[in-house]
């Protein structure tokens, strides 16, 4: 069957959804892994901030995240009339 | 949806309840035991009630409904599927170890904690809601439907066997330490009861009856681990949020750091430590010439001892070495090869908690701590046992959700094992170190009885330097309770919450194996025409079968298993992650491209495990075997999108497949009917 403009238009919205989403992912894991060192001079509770991302912060992100892409994206289904019964 | 409604409360209030009951429980034995209930006894009743407890809801949820049985008749709200998610995610391993990895790693040890979180993002956002969409009953399911025939559904199955086998064997391992440690039976032993208590509900009920002991499980275990830190935390610092306070402890850690690593007799004992590496190094480098006289130094050390009336003790030592010691030169190479790691280890001079990357080659640390992150990430998202929790949501906008709620039960458990470690590490920097041999907090001389801590006075001093300890990784959890001076009933909840652990995931994997080889072996590929009461029936003698393998093999009590447990991870992402995700996204991704593609990344991935473990292959720009994945999975999207461009597109049914998983619900559309 072939797919309406609507359908595509969710499915696009559903990539950048998902790109912006694995970006932040990407720099909460990657970006402080790599500045580690630095972010450990900033000290703030008594937690260096490197150890204090790696051990909670980027976690917090994470589950943050997929909180967003599953209220994001029920409500596209809703909008753009894809949602099941 | 008012039936869906009901149902979901019945549960809240279920669970509700048993909750409650647990704690009244917890209590009612707490009691017990100040009135005079000996903790032998404790010990058996926490065995016995839980898994009677586990064997009860089994028992319940028993089932021969071929929906229920495979995929718990797709009713499973996201909140409850969360948890079941939860404890079939964490293992042994997380609830025992992690909190003493990171003691003895400290930085370094962020890359577990990081890894098995963060992979729920990619779950999230490339599997869960597609797989749910897609709605069949195994993973190797959608690599059938999706790339078309039996060899990219017969490749799955192999990916999802052995990657579940090597995990399963370490869950019923962990099982056996803890049942024979706590009841005080042998390990063997130990192992084939905590196999009845797998057994009794994957057996019995499968899916259906694996997710509802698996909430119970959670509930238990996530308790179990919150209890001992939070009362420790409340006496070391007066507040009972042990994640928040550990911030100011583990600065405290780093005012002691400074003082004991620089303790003068710290360095003494560390410079006498390194004398006896090279001595080792040169009967390694001597042999087989050196085998003989070794051997007669062993005789002598023996002798002499006797001959001084030495105590008994270290003759007894001195008459086991020499009954293990070496008869051939392959023997001793291996033996000795131990030998000269523990001796290094032992020498290495201490790091600091929070410092990263600490070792001398910072650069290739940090790359090893991104390879090992991503591959445990890609890894997380490509285990069969969790990716088969989604087809049990009700629906797609469920199992969305539901991943939410998974990741957040298990943040609960990650984000509080680093405090496990640094209050453990303050009470051993502050309260044991520079204490006198003669006069050892309770807590040492406890665990040093069944070997888990260790104190040799090197220098003979009479007292305890940092370089004169060694733990054991699983102590620190283990030990918490005894600790933070609490009674031995918090002690009994952990080895429950342990055992929850192991158990709940051993369950999930026991059943992905037994519905690979049953569902899609037997029924998919030799008798589609099956009916389904011997579906079921195969199914579970299968699971039987595969059980007591799997319950020998952890009774072997290899070294390899540990090991084995952090390649399952690259390898169930090499052989999964690019196809699934690719099948999903990428239209163009053909039957022919999916094969080639899992066919490089699992041979990559071995190759390179192997290699470097075994075979002395240089690792590729310092990457640990731990993290093969680093270079597998790249070849494996690589090799899929090559080998799908020249070769031709997927057949018109295949496309409209990709876009009924696309979409939760297409108005009008012809597979709508289908699921």
């Amino acid at each position: 069957m072939e797919l309406s403009e609507r359908h595509k238009e969710y499915w696009s919205k559903n990539l950048v959804i998902t790109g912006v989403l694995l970006f932040t992912w990407f720099i909460a894991t990657f970006g402080v892994i790599f500045f580690a060192d630095q972010l450990n001079d900033i000290v703030i509770f008594g937690f260096p901030m490197g150890f204090y991302m790696a051990a909670q912060g980027s976690l917090i992100i994470y589950v943050v995240v997929i909180g967003i892409y599953a209220l994001y994206m029920n409500k596209l289904d809703v909008d753009y009339d894809v949602a099941e019964e | 949806m008012a039936k869906d409604d009901s149902f979901k409360k019945a549960l809240k209030k279920y669970y509700s309840f048993y909750t409650g009951g647990f704690i009244a429980f917890l209590i009612a034995l707490a009691i017990l035991e100040q009135v005079g209930l000996p903790s032998k006894w404790i010990g058996y009743i926490f065995m016995l009630a839980t898994i009677g407890l586990y064997a009860g809801i089994g028992i319940m949820s028993r089932t021969t409904d071929l929906s229920e049985y495979y995929v718990a008749g797709r009713k499973v709200p996201a909140f409850f599927n969360g948890m079941a998610t939860g404890a079939d995610w964490m293992s042994a391993a997380s609830f025992i170890g992690m909190g003493g990895t990171l003691y003895l790693m400290g930085f370094d040890g962020l890359a577990f904690v990081m890894g098995w979180t963060g992979g729920y993002v990619l779950v999230a956002l490339f599997l869960a809601p597609y797989l749910r969409k897609f709605g069949q009953f195994t993973i190797p399911d959608f690599l059938g439907a999706r790339y078309g025939g039996h060899f990219a559904r017969f490749i799955g199955i192999v990916g999802a066997v052995l990657a579940s086998f090597t995990y399963v064997t370490a869950q019923i391992y962990g099982v056996g330490i803890i049942t024979s440690r706590f009841l005080g039976i042998a390990f063997e032993v130990g192992v084939f009861v905590g196999l009845a208590g797998i057994l009794v509900c994957s057996f019995l009920g499968g899916m259906r009856a694996v997710t509802w002991t698996q909430v119970a499980q959670y509930i238990i275990l996530i308790i179990a681990y919150l209890t001992p830190v939070v009362l420790l935390s409340t006496r070391v610092t007066g507040v009972p949020v042990p994640e928040l306070m550990y911030g100011t402890v583990l600065q405290k850690v780093i005012e002691r750091e400074k003082v004991i690593f620089n303790d003068p007799k710290q360095i003494e004992v560390l410079d006498m430590l390194a004398k006896k590496i090279p001595p080792i190094e040169e009967k390694i480098k001597g042999l087989p010439a050196t085998l003989e006289p070794e051997r007669q130094k062993a005789e002598a050390k023996l002798a002499d001892l006797k001959a001084q009336n030495a105590d008994s003790k270290d003759i007894e030592k001195a008459e086991k070495a020499l009954t293990a010691f070496p008869k051939t030169e392959a023997e001793a190479k291996e033996a000795w090869g131990k030998e000269l790691t523990g001796a290094k280890t032992k020498a290495k001079a201490p790091t600091s908690h929070a410092k990263a990357f600490p070792g001398k080659d910072p650069w290739t640390d940090r790359l090893n701590f991104m390879a090992l992150t991503f591959c445990l990430m890609v890894g997380t998202a490509a285990l069969p046992h969790i990716l088969m929790r989604y087809y049990t949501t009700p629906s797609v906008k469920e199992a969305r959700y539901s991943v939410f709620w998974s990741l957040f039960f298990i943040f609960i458990l990650y984000f509080t094992a680093p405090a496990y470690a640094v209050f453990a590490k303050f009470e051993v920097y502050t309260n044991l170190i520079g204490s006198q041999i003669a006069n050892l907090p309770l807590w040492v001389t406890n665990w040093a009885k069944i070997g888990l801590v260790t104190i040799t006075d090197v220098n003979k001093d009479g007292i305890v330097q940092l370089a004169e300890l060694t733990l054991n990784a699983d102590v620190i959890v283990l030990a918490t309770p005894e600790i933070a001076g609490l009674p031995y009933v918090v002690s009994g909840l952990v080895a429950a919450g342990g055992l929850a652990a192991a158990l709940s995931t051993a369950d999930g994997l026991l059943l992905t194996i037994a519905n690979a080889l049953s569902h899609d072996i037997y029924y998919k590929m030799l008798d589609p025409n099956a009916p389904t009461a011997r579906r079921i029936a195969i199914s579970k003698g299968l699971l039987l079968i595969v059980a007591i393998i799997a319950a020998y093999t952890a009774s072997l009590k290899l070294d390899l298993i540990l090991s084995l447990v952090a390649w399952a991870f690259s390898i169930a992402a090499a052989t999964f992650f690019p196809a699934l995700v690719l099948g999903i996204f990428w239209k163009r991704a053909n039957s022919y491209g999916a094969v080639a593609g899992m066919i490089v990344g699992l041979a990559l991935c071995l190759y390179y495990l192997a290699g470097v473990k075994f075979f002395g292959m240089t690792p590729w720009f310092g990457i640990k075997d731990i993290a093969a994945g680093t270079f597998a999975i790249p070849a494996g999207f690589i090799t899929i999108i090559l080998v799908s461009l020249v070769t031709p597109p997927p057949s018109k049914e295949i496309q409209e497949l990709i876009e009924h998983v696309r979409y939760p619900d297409i108005k009008g559309s012809v597979m709508r009917t289908q699921t």
